[in-house]
């Protein structure tokens, strides 16, 4: 829940830091950015263990935390003497309430494009959405983008609070948090963090020195309006996807994708069915028993993944693209496949 | 928060093999516990996802009519993992099923119309709960009438030949059975493709008319320019699609033509809905 009144800022000192950090430790299961080689990963964090807030970001995006790579839905028997062999059991899952620090706010927003997938009136997604409300999201505000960065052309920025509980501002020796929710409330007490400031004025000149960080941009104003069939069957997706060679690097990374496979495994007589993360950028994807297969070829398939993005998910939710500017895919495909530029194409397309 | 993966647990309580080179065979499946079967209220046309354990699951077309109680019938054509793994169990037997899932054919717009049920080959499942549901004495009043051009390869290829014959023998449907070819003296019905059946024998399409069609894709191909020919307009003319499928429900996101997800917005969609869709199927 969003607070109604004027937001209100506290200061935390970094002397304090460890301490604090050892405070929301009690209450809450930590997740944070660590070092890992030359990169940073987001991972649960161990008792006396640290975020390590001094990163661009991390390779692989936070959605782990809620979304796991791979995660166990059932287990079951497969001994036919035992009682309920061959019956799915849910399999017991930790929704203590956890905490991500640091956590950028462009992947913050990517939870909230997810959420419109996982958490429907219809049907909702138990694993994901338990997750999700169980966890806090304290930001770390970006106060130098880098320059794969497009957030402030997708519906976001460095400084965006949307899917956040608070908000940390690095402002040298010490930080300014920004209390978003009543989630964020919380977890001030927890923290023990009561320095309230007047740092408004401050903030937002950081926050707009961040914004003109930004140096890269894509359009999607006509995307809404634009005909599917006419998209779909532009000629420009041959040359787009000419040198994909359908790694799926683009879809892990991608703090907004969510597409995942469900498989059962099994060891000696009993059995697990897991989800793991897939996408569609494998032919194994849509491969139908029969041998036929709807998305062959590599080009429909990146053709899935920009329409989706960029077009389906437009007509389908109404609330802009599915995509928050956070740059993984631009810098990680091998074949630099850019999405900013596929974008402007599809924009500026005409029949 | 109810868990929409998971099955509710059903015991295999007759398999019957349908076709000569037995790669289809029906299953009649029981709930083990007999609330859940109360829970799994669907209407023809819906589909549900069979559930081995060890194995994965599958999206299969519902293939008994609301109207028939205490079982839930499916017909499965053998072709890889799970499907060959089911075709090995016994009765007694225990799997999953999970549903009712997707749309149903549009009941409300059908009811009061004539209506030309078209199939070919193993898609003939839900057509088969829709001619029984059609059939049970309380809904038969309900609509006008009835017409069915089912095709197989050859006579042995049909699915459900006993219940077949026995609405040839029906003032309350009118039956066009089909092969593509036999040897076989006796065969008393026609021989030909179903597009060349249908245009012999469909009603001509007008608003009071609506054509349900389910079959491999060569056979849609070829049926669609029929029908056209007869008139029907695109909003009356009713398909289910096939998509490889996992959640059922519109979550793992494989299952899409555009924006529509085939589990959840279809499987059943108007051919005026589909000619604004990518074709991606
Ligand atoms: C709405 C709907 C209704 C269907 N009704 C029937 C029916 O009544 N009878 C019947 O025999 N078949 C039906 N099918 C097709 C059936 O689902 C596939 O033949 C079956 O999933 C193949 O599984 P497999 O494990 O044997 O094959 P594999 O090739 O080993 O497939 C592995 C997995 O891929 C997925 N998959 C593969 N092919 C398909 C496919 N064509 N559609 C969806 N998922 C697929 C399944 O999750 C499957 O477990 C239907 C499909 C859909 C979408
Ligand atoms: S782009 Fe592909 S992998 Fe990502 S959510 Fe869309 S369909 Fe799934
Ligand atoms: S990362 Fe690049 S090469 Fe790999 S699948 Fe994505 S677009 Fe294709
Ligand atoms: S099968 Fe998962 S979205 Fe349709």
């Amino acid at each position: 829940m969003n607070l109604g009144y004027t937001m209100k800022v506290v200061r935390i000192d970094k002397k304090n830091w460890v301490g604090d950090i050892e405070n929301l430790s009690r209450s809450y299961r930590l997740f944070g950015p660590v070092k890992d080689d030359n990169f940073h990963r987001f991972e649960e964090l161990d008792k006396d263990k640290l975020p390590d807030l001094d990163y661009f970001n991390t390779r692989l995006s936070p959605k782990s935390i809620v979304y796991p790579q791979s995660e166990t839905m059932f287990e079951y028997c497969l001994d036919e003497r035992k009682k309920d062999h061959h019956v799915m059991k849910e399999a017991s899952k930790d929704y203590s309430q956890r905490a991500v620090i640091g956590i950028r706010p462009c992947d913050a927003a990517a939870f909230l494009l997810v959420k419109r997938n996982f958490d429907t009136p219809e049907c909702k997604d138990p694993y994901w959405v338990k997750a999700y409300e169980a966890t806090t999201f304290v930001g770390l505000a970006c106060n130098n983008p880098h320059s794969a960065c497009f957030c402030t052309t997708a519906g976001c920025g460095p400084f965006h609070e949307d899917g956040l509980d608070i908000l940390l501002i690095d402002a040298g020796n010490h930080y300014f948090a920004k209390i978003i929710t009543s989630k964020g409330e919380n977890l001030l007490k927890a923290a023990g963090w009561d320095t309230k400031v007047d740092a408004g004025k401050e903030i937002e000149s950081m926050k707009q020195n961040a914004e003109t960080g930004i140096t890269s941009f894509i359009a999607t104003n006509k995307l809404k309006d634009k005909i599917t069939a006419d998209l779909f069957d532009a000629p420009f997706w041959e040359d787009m996807a000419f040198a994909c060679i359908n790694c799926g690097t683009c879809t892990y990374a991608c703090p907004t994708c969510w597409c995942f496979d469900i498989q059962d495994e099994v060891h000696g007589c009993s059995g697990t069915r897991m989800r793991n993360w897939d996408s569609c950028m494998y032919p194994l994807f849509t491969l139908h028993g029969s041998g036929y297969n709807p998305r062959n070829t590599g080009m429909q398939r990146v053709r899935q993944r920009f329409m989706h993005k960029l077009k389906y998910y437009v007509d389908k939710y109404d609330n802009g693209i599915q995509c928050v500017g956070c740059g993984r895919c631009v810098s990680l495909c091998p074949v630099n496949i850019d999405i900013r530029k596929i974008c402007n194409t599809m924009n500026s397309y005409e029949k | 928060m109810q868990n929409p993966y998971l099955p509710y647990p059903v015991r295999i309580d007759e398999i019957v093999t349908e076709t000569e080179d037995k790669n289809l065979k029906t299953f009649k499946l029981v709930f083990l516990n007999p609330a859940d079967e109360e829970k799994f209220y669907y209407k023809a046309g819906q589909f549900a996802e069979l559930s081995v354990a060890g194995k994965g699951e599958i999206p299969i077309g519902i293939a008994s009519s609301p109207t028939e109680k205490g079982y839930i019938m499916f017909t499965v054509n053998k072709v890889g993992l799970v499907t060959t793994h089911l075709h090995s169990m016994k009765e007694g037997d225990v799997i999953g099923i999970r549903g009712p899932l997707g749309n149903s054919y549009p009941w409300d717009i059908l009811q009061g119309k004539n209506i030309v049920i078209i199939g070919g080959g193993f898609a003939f499942t839900t057509l088969r709960s829709s001619i029984v549901y059609m059939l049970d004495p309380v809904m038969r009043p309900k609509f006008k009438d009835i017409h069915v051009i089912y095709g197989a390869r050859s006579p042995e290829m049909l699915l459900y030949r006993d219940e077949l014959a026995g609405w040839e023998n029906s003032s309350d449907i009118n039956m066009h059975i089909t092969v593509d070819a036999t040897d076989d003296p006796d065969w008393k019905y026609n021989t030909g493709f179903v597009p060349t059946i249908t245009e012999q024998k469909a009603l001509p399409g007008n608003a009071e008319t609506y054509a349900i069609i389910c079959g491999p894709p060569i056979m849609i191909k070829f049926t669609q320019p029929v029908l056209d020919k007869l008139d029907y307009a695109h909003d009356h003319i009713i398909m289910s699609l096939e998509m490889r499928m996992k959640c059922g429900i519109g979550m793992c996101g494989r299952c899409n033509i555009g924006k529509e997800f085939v589990c959840k917005d279809g499987p059943v969609f108007t051919l005026a809905q589909l000619d604004k869709m990518p074709k991606e199927f």
